[in-house]
């Protein structure tokens, strides 16, 4: 059997090497538009501040993106390494989008990011705003197609077991494409890139304006980001909440522990705004609850009912039962029982087959399960319920501050007077790290909510693993725990000082440290120059 | 198309690939691997840097997207190979972690011990990757030590130092040879006055070492390794696993395909001659042209490899009857197609905008510009 140790090493590194990979992704997003945006601007006014914004910020952008160049080609070969039973069971499906975003959006970006930074002095005005386009479009896109993969974890639709080769075959590649829970997804999670990149350009002008520094250059580009930062955070909130709607049937189960609803309610259910979930005695201690007002989130209506965990629970038993049944069948046909009518009642149960391999964990045979087995396999369907409740609520707290920040700004931003408005300034440059968090915990609570699946329903995550010893993976991990702290510290240390540092990084002889200090010295020693200031 | 064909013609599509990323990412590899060997000072380095500086992430994605496609077509390869080969892999990987974040950073500091440091990233991540390929194709050859259960999970016994063997190293070196001599072709290209020169003469040495280790791997192959051919029919066009099989092991087995096949010949022949003429006009001071040898050569070499396996991708030496073969580790009929037409749509169109993003980029850098331009380049 497989050691739970190494599927947990295995679940740590994916999670760390994906979440650290996040911290680069959403500014990408976000950011690469905001620069579309500037160069528009630039294009059609030719005033040079524009310019001077797209060069500054691409520089900021540029250190982020090497970052998300670098940790993404972790995640495209990591399936293989350590997810090699994964990679073999659903690659029929799982593998086509993600090839499909290297050919239609990898190649995309990354061709004209080139041309973006080298090509100011070789295209026309025009021909250079295309290519700042090309890269946000083809940034985006590759989101798209890795959330038609993921969207696939949580749904897999148009697909079938084949037992000849052992494995999931795409029946219906369009349905794979419009999952509903993939599209809600990708527009859900673009958005948030949207904000992060929003806020990360307002708290930086903040920050010029809270100096005095550079006035004209950091009102233009906080009026940008206030505007798009505005139109996104309002479709992440209406978007998020069209992702509790769609739900599928493991999405039942994520819903269910994300609101700590142990027991199913009489319609409309009520929603527990704050509380203490205790997964011993399924209850959830001190609990305010807002009369209704579930119901009326997940079902938009009065009388469907939002099914409970403990009713979850029955349900997931048996079909644990069914999918033993689904699993001696399989071994009859494997052994060369290729009869119509084993082969009917296979079909019969074959999607059931998934929560029969849930008992692998416990017994390799899996048609010799003990009752006490199946009770446990049944409970671990459930995931754990507290953290996914407050992760839950950080996300969307998170979010409505972002939305009272970015509305503040673009309201005064509109009137021309953000400047004297100093508590803004300094609220939006203390709050900057909240979209990454929110960005994090958001996705922990979609995969930890998937739990105990990689496959909703299909395959469980403790088969999934590669066969490695506990050892390769302690190894492996200290490898990317090293390199990936290394990369970090100096990744922070460039934005950090290029931050500080301003468009007088440019080197324009335009800018405040160019300025203050007159002459060619200061324009040779600007970083002298940073020092002095700070 | 039907099953058997598009077998065939995804075993070509993974092969275009691997030539796509050998020939355009190996020269940014290349380059990287010289970096502290031809650039002499810190001009002439950011001169070498800055020539690929527009291309290298277009470039890498070629590496990426033969993962995805592996993933996609051949999601059994992609399994196996990626986990049994898993310190390598991860290897190959920790090493060009060190590529887009030097590009990117290295010259955005003026201290030169941050400068080196960064030089010293590039270099591995242009050296280490470039032996790795080689040392894992050397070790196909060879076989490698899994096997597959009735459930298709596989199982790897070897260790990573068991890789390291002397004809896998051998064939590391080939692979490294060819990527650095195919980054000095390019940097003939694009470079003048001494680091030209430096490129042209290396690119003539680099030529013939890889000559010599690519025909004594050959000679090795053909007395020194078993090959393994397949004993039972197999149904091509059907959907099976490499469960399916019976394989014998025979001697000289990997060189059967040439008297089998007379035109695979050609693959050989083209990289020799690819070397040849990278010799010719590296001295005639055509660097262009040396370009075309290189990567003819390049072309010619990861040819070879795939013609003298071919049908079989990843030999199991603990069960031979358990080797991946083209024909049974690919996806389903259906998948199948469909890729081959989202890469019949696509590949054009990358290389029509890749072509024109070289076209824009054009002409020979110098230290004059890099000192002219220093906030704004590599």
């Amino acid at each position: 059997m497989i050691s739970e140790s190494l599927v947990d090493l295995s679940r740590l590194q994916f999670a760390i090497t994906a979440l650290y990979h996040f911290l680069f992704v959403p500014l990408t997003l976000g950011l690469s538009f905001i620069l579309a945006i500037m160069e528009s601007a630039y294009v059609m006014t030719g005033k040079q501040v524009y310019q001077d914004m797209v060069k500054f910020w691409g520089k900021l952008f540029g250190i982020n993106f090497a970052l998300g160049v670098t940790t993404g080609l972790t995640m495209e070969f990591q399936f293989g390494t350590n997810w090699a039973y994964y990679s073999h069971y659903v690659g029929d499906i799982f593998g086509a989008p993600l090839a499909i975003e290297g050919l239609m959006a990898f190649f995309l970006e990354s061709t004209f990011i080139g041309l973006f930074f080298f090509g100011w002095d070789r295209l026309t005005r025009v021909q250079h705003l295309m290519v700042t386009w090309l890269v946000a479009i083809g940034s985006n896109m590759s989101a798209l197609w890795i959330l038609i993969a993921n969207g696939w974890m949580q749904n897999p639709v148009g697909a079938e077991f084949n037992y000849e080769t052992m494995r999931m075959e795409m029946t219906n590649f369009v349905e794979v494409i419009f999952n509903p829970v993939a599209q809600v997804k990708f527009v859900h999670t673009v958005s948030a890139g949207y904000v992060t990149g929003a806020m990360f350009v307002l708290a930086i002008s903040a920050y010029y304006m809270l100096k005095k520094r550079d006035l004209p250059f950091a009102r233009r580009s906080f009026a940008i980001a206030a505007s798009f930062g505005f139109a996104s955070i309002i479709s992440v909130i209406i978007l998020g909440d069209e992702s509790g709607y769609e739900i599928g049937d493991v999405q039942k189960t994520k819903l269910a522990a994300i609101e700590a609803e142990w027991h199913t309610q009489e319609p409309p259910a009520d929603f527990t705004l704050i509380g203490f979930p205790n997964q011993e005695t399924m209850e959830t201690d001190y609990a305010v609850k807002i009369p209704g007002a579930l119901g009326l989130i997940a079902t938009r209506s009065v009388d469907e009912e939002i099914v409970g965990i403990k009713d979850l629970l029955k349900e997931h038993e048996l079909r644990i039962r069914r999918g033993i049944e689904a699993y001696a069948l399989l071994e009859k046909m494997r052994r060369g029982d290729k009869s119509d009518p084993t082969i009917a009642a296979f079909d019969a149960l074959k999607d059931d087959l998934g929560y029969g391999l849930l008992l692998k964990k416990y017994t390799n045979n899996v048609v010799d399960a003990t009752e006490e087995q199946i009770k446990q396999a049944a409970q671990d369907t459930i995931p754990k319920v507290a953290p996914m409740f407050w992760a839950f609520r950080l996300m969307v707290g998170l979010g409505f501050l972002m939305f009272i920040l970015i509305s503040l700004s673009f309201y005064y931003s509109t009137q021309h007077n953000v400047e004297t408005k100093t508590w803004l300034l300094k609220a939006l440059i203390i709050s900057l790290p909240a979209p990454w968090i929110a960005c994090e915990v958001g996705w922990f609570v979609a995969e930890f909510g998937r739990q105990p699946w990689s496959i909703a329903e299909v395959l469980p995550t403790h088969l999934s693993v590669s066969t490695r010893s506990v050892e390769d993976l302690y190894m492996s991990l200290a490898g990317f725990i090293g390199l990936y702290t290394l990369l970090l510290i100096v990744e922070m240390y460039l934005m950090i000082r290029f931050s500080r540092m301003g468009p007088s990084s440019l080197h324009t002889g335009r800018y405040h440290f160019e300025q203050n200090h007159g002459g060619g010295a200061a324009i040779a020693q600007p970083q002298q120059a940073v020092k002095d200031q700070a | 198309m039907d099953y058997e064909t598009l077998k065939l013609t995804w075993w070509v599509l993974i092969g275009v690939l691997l030539i796509g990323f050998a020939v355009t990412d190996g020269f940014d590899m290349g380059v990287g691997a010289l970096l502290r060997v031809i650039g002499k000072t810190d001009s002439e380095r950011r001169v070498m840097l800055n020539t690929i500086g527009p291309h290298w992430d277009g470039n890498q994605v070629w590496f990426i997207t033969a993962g995805g496609a592996l993933f996609a077509a051949w999601p059994v390869v992609y399994a196996v190979a990626f986990s049994g080969f898993y310190w390598a892999l991860l290897l190959v990987l920790f090493a060009m972690f060190f590529r887009p974040v030097g590009f990117e950073y290295r010259s955005k500091m003026e201290d030169p011990r941050w400068r080196s440091a960064w030089d010293w990233g590039l270099t591995i991540g242009g050296a280490v990757p470039a032996l790795v390929f080689g040392v894992a194709f050397g070790n196909l050859f060879l076989g490698v030590p899994f096997t597959l259960d009735e459930f298709m999970r596989s199982t790897y016994t070897g260790s990573f130092w068991a890789l390291l063997n002397p004809f896998a190293l051998v064939a590391g070196l080939v692979s490294l040879g060819m990527l650095a001599m195919h980054g000095a072709t390019y940097l003939q290209m694009r470079t003048d006055g001494d680091l030209h020169e430096r490129a042209r003469k290396i690119s003539v040495l680099l030529a013939i070492i890889v000559a010599v280790l690519f025909a004594l791997a050959g000679v090795w192959i053909y007395v020194g390794i078993d090959g393994l051919v397949i004993t039972s029919t197999i149904n091509t066009a059907a959907a099976i696993t490499p469960l399916d099989k019976t394989v014998d092991v025979a001697a000289g087995g990997w060189l059967e395909n040439y008297s089998r096949y007379p035109v695979m010949i050609s693959a050989p022949v083209v990289a020799f001659a690819g070397l040849l003429f990278t010799v010719l006009m590296s001295a005639a001071n055509r660097g262009a042209l040396a370009f075309i040898g290189s990567s003819l050569a390049v072309t010619g070499i990861i040819c070879t490899a795939g013609f003298s396996l071919f049908p079989f991708i990843m030999p199991s030496s603990l069960n031979p009857a358990y080797s991946l073969t083209v024909w049974d580790v690919v996806s389903s009929h259906k998948t199948l197609g469909i890729m081959f037409w989202v890469a019949m749509i696509f590949v054009p169109i990358i290389l029509l905008y890749t072509t024109w993003g070289y076209y824009k980029m054009r002409g020979r850098l110098t230290t004059a510009f890099i000192e002219d331009n220093k906030y704004s380049t590599y």
